[in-house]
């Protein structure tokens, strides 16, 4: 009898907490597609308003759906009417901004790898200083920098330049590719540098052999950091080119902002797409890796 | 030639002292255990024959060439590491050979190492495996074959086994001497286990604040520790340090705890040094192995202690007595039923004692 009662409101209590679960379990989901379509809709309004033609986008609604697949204002963005004065579009831009962050990205990692590895594997008298000073390079917000910069830039005669802009990005990268290596090679045993000095390797093929390899992770990480800090960055962009030198950011506003006769708002979304997909694709190639990295635990061996 | 020296070396981390004045010698063919308590300086004092670390005074031969400026790679050594330190990108042929490629050695003479040094250590199975394919117990011996192919003059181990399970521990432990046993080569091991360091070691130096406090054979470690730090570092549980003095006369010599009117006569010690015996403050040292329940020879010591505490481990047990408000262990097979709070009849050996004067701790 008393094992009756007994399992009898054990059942109900199971079903209770069934009716919970299942409560939350919907309510759970009913947020997450909340969230996720607010995340989603301007994006989605940016692509429908680049395929619509500019009447529909008069007629109809912000969200309505377009009449067709039609790509002439992405074909407007990239590459102009055709013709002479007063026509921007972002083909040249394009080109500027990879010119601009390819080797701005490249140096400023390679440069933090090297001075990650210096800083935890070779450790000398005031390192940490180094570090301390290299770290507060992360807090100097860009504006501070301006006036300084241009007048360096001015000095070494680079202004209105894609050097002139991979010079400063790679130096402002510095602290941060810095910080993300340190971090990591503190990580990776320091016995594994004994070793190879035992066995006869130097400085740089520690370096190349031992750490690099390694690395993958974290490279993955600084590329994706540095990449997107660069492509989008619209104030040294602006600050310290303009006309034909400019990045993509910077024909972006200008495009969007000196047009002089009715808006165009299908060109204008189109171009701010292609000016945000090279960041995309960096994401969805290299977080692949990322992850793959980060779970097959190389380091540890 | 010794073929390893070390004089009168310190070092010093900024105000920190690690090591102080150490001096060493190692025969060819010997097998030296650096052991002590961690931060003892031990792991320093082995980066230091490497020539990873740099000195502040003092100099280190080895074959009687003085390398203390020389770079780790031509200091003719190999070392092993507690992590293994074996290369994550690399297989474990590339691993092995590493530091043959670095010396330039020719292909044939890296072929044929390679092959002699896996088959010896069963390894060669392994040769296309990166280390993090590998289990503990075959990293552990690629990490000795990567220093092995160099045919190094001096071996360098880092607690190499540390990182091992109890069992593999034992295993690798086995694996290690044969292989000194076979090679005969020159090694330097750093250990903070005792056990460890007794079943390698030709010799042990014991280390501590970084001063070597015994440099002596496994035997004369256990027997005839030189203070009371050896004497209560090794053994397990350690030496029963009975406080007391000693008294003398007419030639006998006996020693005697306040508040106990029992004697125990001091016969055929060898003392150091035989003056200034009568009334000084001493510690008496007796090992729990040391103490019988029966006694088995004519020399043992009848004594009547009281039994306060037993912990049983399975094939045997300690058990603590009571000596005139000083504790007393005793290690007894298991066998044996003793009735605590009693007072029991027990039997010091006095052929296994050490005594140490109570003021500077040193034998005596």
């Amino acid at each position: 009898m008393q094992d009756n009662t007994q399992s009898s409101s054990y059942q109900q209590l199971e079903q209770k907490s069934k009716y919970t679960n299942m409560f939350l379990r919907w309510f759970l989901y009913f947020v997450l597609i909340l969230f996720a379509s607010y995340f989603i809709f301007p994006l989605y309004v940016m692509v429908v308003t680049s395929l619509k033609t500019m009447e529909e986008i008069r007629q109809g609604t912000l969200l309505s759906w377009p009449s067709g697949l039609n790509f002439e204002s992405w074909a407007v963005a990239w590459g102009g009417r055709g013709y002479g004065a007063g026509d921007t579009f972002l083909r040249p831009y394009f080109w500027n901004s990879i010119k601009m962050v390819v080797p701005a990205v490249f140096f400023s990692t390679f440069i933090g790898a090297m001075t990650g590895y210096v800083l935890t594997k070779w450790r000398f008298k005031g390192d940490s200083w180094v570090f301390l000073f290299l770290l507060f390079g992360c807090f100097i917000p860009f504006q501070a920098i301006l006036l300084p910069m241009a007048r360096t830039l001015g000095v070494l005669g680079i202004s209105n330049s894609i050097i002139g802009l991979v010079l400063v990005h790679t130096v402002y990268g510095i602290p941060f590719t810095t910080l993300f290596f340190r971090n990591y090679y503190v990580s990776v045993p320091t016995e594994l540098v004994k070793a190879a000095r035992i066995d006869g390797a130097g400085f740089f093929k520690i370096f190349f052999k031992i750490l690099l390899p390694i690395s993958a992770p974290i490279i993955v990480v600084t590329v994706i950091w540095q990449f997107t800090q660069i492509w989008n960055d619209f104030l040294f962009g602006s600050t310290f080119s303009f006309g034909e030198a400019a990045p993509i950011q910077v024909a972006l506003n200008n495009m969007v902002l000196s047009s002089t006769s009715v808006k165009e708002y299908n060109v204008d979304m189109a171009s701010a797409i292609i000016a945000g997909v090279p960041t995309l694709i960096v994401y969805v190639l290299a977080g692949k890796y990322f992850i793959r990295g980060l779970t097959s635990g190389a380091v540890k061996g | 030639m010794k073929t390893l020296k070390i004089e009168d070396l310190s070092k010093n981390f900024g105000s920190t002292e690690v090591l102080r004045k150490i001096n060493l010698e190692i025969d060819e063919g010997n097998f030296l255990v650096l052991l002590g308590p961690s931060g003892c300086g031990k792991s320093t004092l082995l980066n230091i024959i490497a020539g990873l670390e740099t000195i502040n005074e003092g100099n280190v031969f080895i074959d009687d060439y003085n390398v203390s400026k020389v770079e780790p790679k031509d200091r003719n050594i190999a070392m092993v590491f507690q992590s293994y330190a074996l290369y994550p990108s690399m297989n474990v042929r590339e691993n092995m050979i590493f530091g043959l490629k670095q010396a330039k050695t020719s292909k044939e003479k890296i072929e044929q190492q390679l092959e002699k040094v896996s088959k010896f250590l069963q390894v060669d199975q392994l040769l296309e495996r990166k280390p993090s394919q590998l289990s503990g117990g075959q990293r552990q011996r690629v990490a000795i074959g990567r220093a092995l192919v160099r045919e190094p003059r001096i071996f360098l181990f880092d607690e190499p086994l540390s990182n091992l399970d109890a069992k593999l521990r034992v295993e690798m432990r086995r694996e290690i001497k044969k292989l000194h046993q076979q090679l005969k080569t020159t090694v330097v091991y750093v250990t903070h286990d005792q056990t460890e360091a007794m079943s390698l070691g030709t010799r042990i130096a014991i280390m501590n604040h970084g001063v070597i406090q015994q440099n002596d054979t496994p035997e004369n470690i256990y027997n005839k520790p030189s203070n009371t730090f050896v004497a209560d570092f090794i053994g397990s549980p350690s030496m029963n340090l009975i406080k007391g003095i000693l008294k003398e006369s007419s030639g006998e010599i006996s020693f005697s705890v306040s508040g106990s009117n029992v004697e125990i006569p001091i016969k055929d010690y060898e003392f150091i040094d035989k003056s200034n015996l009568n009334n000084k403050e001493v510690f008496f040292g007796i090992r729990p192995e040391h103490i019988y329940f029966k006694k088995s020879n004519e020399s043992d010591f009848e004594i009547n202690l009281r039994a306060d505490l037993s912990e049983y481990i399975g094939h045997e047990q300690i058990m603590t007595f009571d000596y005139a408000n000083q504790e007393i262990l005793a290690k007894f097979p298991s066998t044996i039923k003793i009735e605590l709070s009693k007072e029991t009849k027990l039997y010091f050996d006095l052929t296994q004692t050490s005594l140490f004067d109570a003021q500077t701790e040193e034998r005596i």
